[in-house]
């Protein structure tokens, strides 16, 4: 649909970002070696970018041994934050593979309610479908208010079969349905709505055991993935989102959605540095085709206000 | 809520507090601790550096180090300063307008707007004993229309039927009319979700607003919004004039940042917060008590309100008088475990009252919860009424059986009985120490007053029995 190539995309919402930070390092003199003063106002602004302080104040360390003999320029600054931001997040950027025997891939997709999961896994559907992988889906979202209706509605655009029940049925036995025929139409690729849930609520977070549970029944290897989407707009809390969700459900990786606002996603640095958790993608907007892979890179450039390279 | 942040600051104060003396370096230490606490808290980033620059400069003043309690003063300054940041007064809506009024609800995607305007309108029907009629505007995202139809249905809040392929706008002008038509005194309108650099969608949302002219416009912001959440509340307050903020999902455990930040940052009050997924979890915003729960002062006030709304009159008069002969019994025990359910479960319990770490942290690591109440109660369901009334009477035998019935552990059962023998003895010196009058002003001291005194954790705190910590883990 859109021709924008998707680092300018995020660059759209990240530029709000970048501008506050370019405003930021801008100000800062052009020193040999980075005093206290400046290290301060790199610090800050990480933090303002969600970065979170623990992992700022490490930059801020590394940053801190860095010598410039011959002087320094803001933009040399950039730079040298932009190389420490892809440093962690390199070894954490891996890309979804559909390599799963028997078929289907199942994929559970788990995360906080509000956080973008049906529209994320409308989204997913769409690429593996890009990539020519047959799709199916179970809306397992039998809690909120018309949430099937919504993941329905999403299933007729990509004319891709979907598995529902009644609005309060079983969440498990509909996995457990889906996953059946799945596997008799022999298809690719399962991807398995959940029900929004905080992390703190035992009960919600047990359903979600149990889903386990039951998608292991059939198939030993199920779920193949279990991906946790993750708005970008949440602060620090997305890490205890992530601990709690990986101790239950066993997160194989994470999406990043709401990058086209001004979120700046720096707690994916916190994250990748804590967890090293795979990032599979990022959402950077609200149509089919705004699913992109995540560049580690790109993301951190844009981050730090550099132009895409 | 606010948990982790209430234990960093405690923290500080508690060394603080500590010390006879102060200087100006101590104060200096402790401010940048309370930074990082604040930060780590997801307070926004320039929120934090106006709140620590005027409590330092207030603390280091000289009348505060040399005054005979150095470390109370400081504590106090930060709790003004923090009443100060989250609003000062309780703020309510603002209705009092020709009806219909309408209460327009903005805000980003996932914001928990639906739900949310469900909630408004289903208090505002059964409190305010208002006639209310809400609407979807959001024609954007699939079966958004629908889901505050469902919504409404289960709230018993009338909403605007749905015509397909109506613009906002032209809703807006439906609802206002019916709503005329048909008397309603409130008008809800639930607007879609939208980013606010989305200059589209924003007209869309000022187009509403001017045509409709709400009395309320209120900014739906997630309690787990990062340091974005100021950009959020920026942009939103300068494209229409909101006159309030409600802050969703305070029953996550996110740290409360977003709390913080809000007023500051938009100049408007809080007046609502969403405190779980039911349509009835909404409840006003009080600063100050909030201040408190933030300083590890626990929040009796809310506690109290919470335990007369929900306790039955007859069955608390019933308690009262048992436990003024200093008999308290299976019955009643498990009377009380259907109480602290009504009243939200034990971590709603939990997070109000000071002083009981111990148990908010068997509560986070899973140690405690609401499942133990319900197990408590199939034990005790499993015993005979005589057992019941006379605990004297569970011998070994009987022990297996109710083991049995239950489908837990005679060591299970061994737990239970201990409390049960712990909460009569804590019955029973409540008895000498006066009584239910006695243990009221003891309630009543701790939460009058501008600023509570920063009481030790006492022992004997109601509601909560004794051995409770002990129970839990497996």
């Amino acid at each position: 649909m859109s021709d924008t190539p998707w680092y300018k995309k995020i660059g759209f919402g990240l530029k709000r970002t970048s501008e506050r930070l370019t405003e930021n390092l801008s100000s800062i003199a052009l020193k040999a070696a980075l005093d206290d003063e400046t290290l301060d106002e790199i610090e800050e602004t990480l933090i303002a970018c969600d970065l979170g302080p623990g992992t700022a104040g490490r930059i801020r360390e590394r940053l801190a041994t860095e010598r410039f003999p011959q002087g320094v320029t803001e933009l040399e600054v950039r730079e040298v934050v932009a190389q420490e931001i892809t440093k962690i997040l390199e070894p954490v950027a891996k890309p979804i593979e559909i390599d799963a025997f028997p078929r289907p891939q199942v994929v559970l997709v788990i995360g906080v309610n509000g956080s973008g999961k049906t529209t994320t896994i409308a989204k997913l559907a769409h690429w593996f479908q890009e990539l020519d992988y047959e799709v199916m889906l179970v809306a397992g979202d039998t809690f909120r208010a018309a949430a099937i209706g919504q993941l329905k509605v999403w299933a007729d655009r990509l004319e891709i079969p979907i598995i529902s029940g009644a609005e309060g049925a079983d969440a498990a036995s509909l996995v457990f349905q889906g996953v059946k025929e799945g596997t008799a139409q022999g298809t690719d690729t399962l991807i398995v709505d959940t029900a929004g849930r905080l992390q703190n609520k035992s009960g919600l977070m047990d359903e979600l055991a149990k889903i386990r549970k039951v998608l292991g029944r059939l198939n030993p290897a199920a779920p193949h993935n279990v991906i946790l989407v993750l708005d970008a707009t949440n602060g620090q809390n997305a890490l205890s989102q992530i601990e709690v969700f990986k101790e239950i459900a066993g997160v194989s990786g994470i999406i990043m959605t709401k990058l086209d606002g001004t979120a700046r996603g720096g707690i994916m640095v916190a994250a990748a540095e804590k967890y090293g958790l795979p990032i599979h993608a990022i959402g950077v907007g609200e149509s089919m085709d705004d699913l992109r892979p995540f560049d580690p890179e790109a993301v951190a450039r844009a981050i730090v206000g550099l132009p895409h390279k | 809520m606010f948990g982790s942040l209430s234990e960093r600051l405690s923290g500080v104060f508690d060394r603080l507090r500590g010390r006879g003396a102060l200087t100006e370096d101590d104060v200096r230490q402790a401010m940048r601790e309370v930074r990082i606490a604040l930060l780590e808290a997801d307070v926004a980033l320039p929120v934090v550096r106006d709140f620590v620059n005027k409590i330092t400069e207030k603390a280091i003043g000289q009348n505060v180090l040399k005054s005979v309690t150095p470390g109370q003063q400081v504590v106090k300054i930060v709790y003004d300063a923090l009443v100060e940041m989250l609003g000062a007064e309780t703020s309510d809506l603002n209705l009092a307008v020709n009806p219909p009024a309408v209460i327009l609800m903005v805000g980003l995607q996932g914001s928990g707007k639906t739900t949310t305007s469900a909630k408004l309108g289903k208090q505002l029907k059964e409190k305010d004993h208002k006639k209310v009629l809400m609407a979807s505007l959001d024609v954007h995202r699939p079966a958004a229309q629908e889901q505050l139809a469902t919504l409404g249905t289960q709230a018993d809040v009338p909403t605007l039927p749905i015509i397909a392929g109506q613009q906002p706008v032209e809703i807006a002008q439906r609802a206002l009319t019916s709503a005329r038509l048909q008397g309603y005194d409130v008008v809800i309108l639930d607007t879609a979700g939208r980013l606010h650099i989305d200059q589209l969608l924003m007209d869309e949302m000022k187009a509403v607003a001017d045509s409709s002219n709400p009395a309320e416009t209120l900014l739906v912001v997630d309690a787990l919004a990062g340091q974005d959440a100021v950009n959020i509340a920026k942009s939103f307050s300068e494209q229409v004039d909101l006159t309030g903020v409600i802050l969703t999902r305070m029953d996550g455990d996110a740290r409360g940042g977003a709390a913080l930040s809000m007023r500051a940052v938009t100049g408007k009050p809080i007046k609502f917060v969403g405190t779980s997924e039911k349509l009835d979890g909404i409840s006003p915003f009080h600063p100050d008590r909030v201040a408190n729960r933030i300083l590890g002062m626990g929040d009796i006030i809310s506690l109290v309100e919470k335990a007369s709304e929900t306790i039955e009159k007859e069955d608390a008069e019933a308690l009262a008088a048992k436990m003024a002969k200093g008999r308290f019994d299976f019955n009643d025990l498990k009377k009380q475990f259907g109480q602290m359910r009504r009243m939200g479960g034990m971590g709603a319990l939990a997070s109000m009252l000071p002083g009981v770490k111990q148990i908010k942290n068997a509560m986070a690591n899973g140690q405690v919860d609401d499942r133990i109440l319900i197990k408590m109660e199939a034990m005790i369901d499993s015993m005979t009424p005589k057992e019941r009334i006379r605990p004297e009477l569970i011998n070994a035998k009987r022990k297996i059986r109710i083991a049995k019935g239950s489908g837990t552990t005679v060591q299970e059962i061994n737990r239970l009985l201990k409390m049960h023998q712990e909460m009569s003895s804590a019955m029973k010196r409540l008895k000498k120490m006066g009584g239910i009058k006695g243990l009221m002003k003891m309630l009543g001291g701790g939460a009058d007053g501008g600023v509570p005194p920063m009481m030790p954790p006492s022992g004997g705190i109601p509601g909560l029995p004794p051995g409770f910590g002990g129970f839990g883990r497996k």
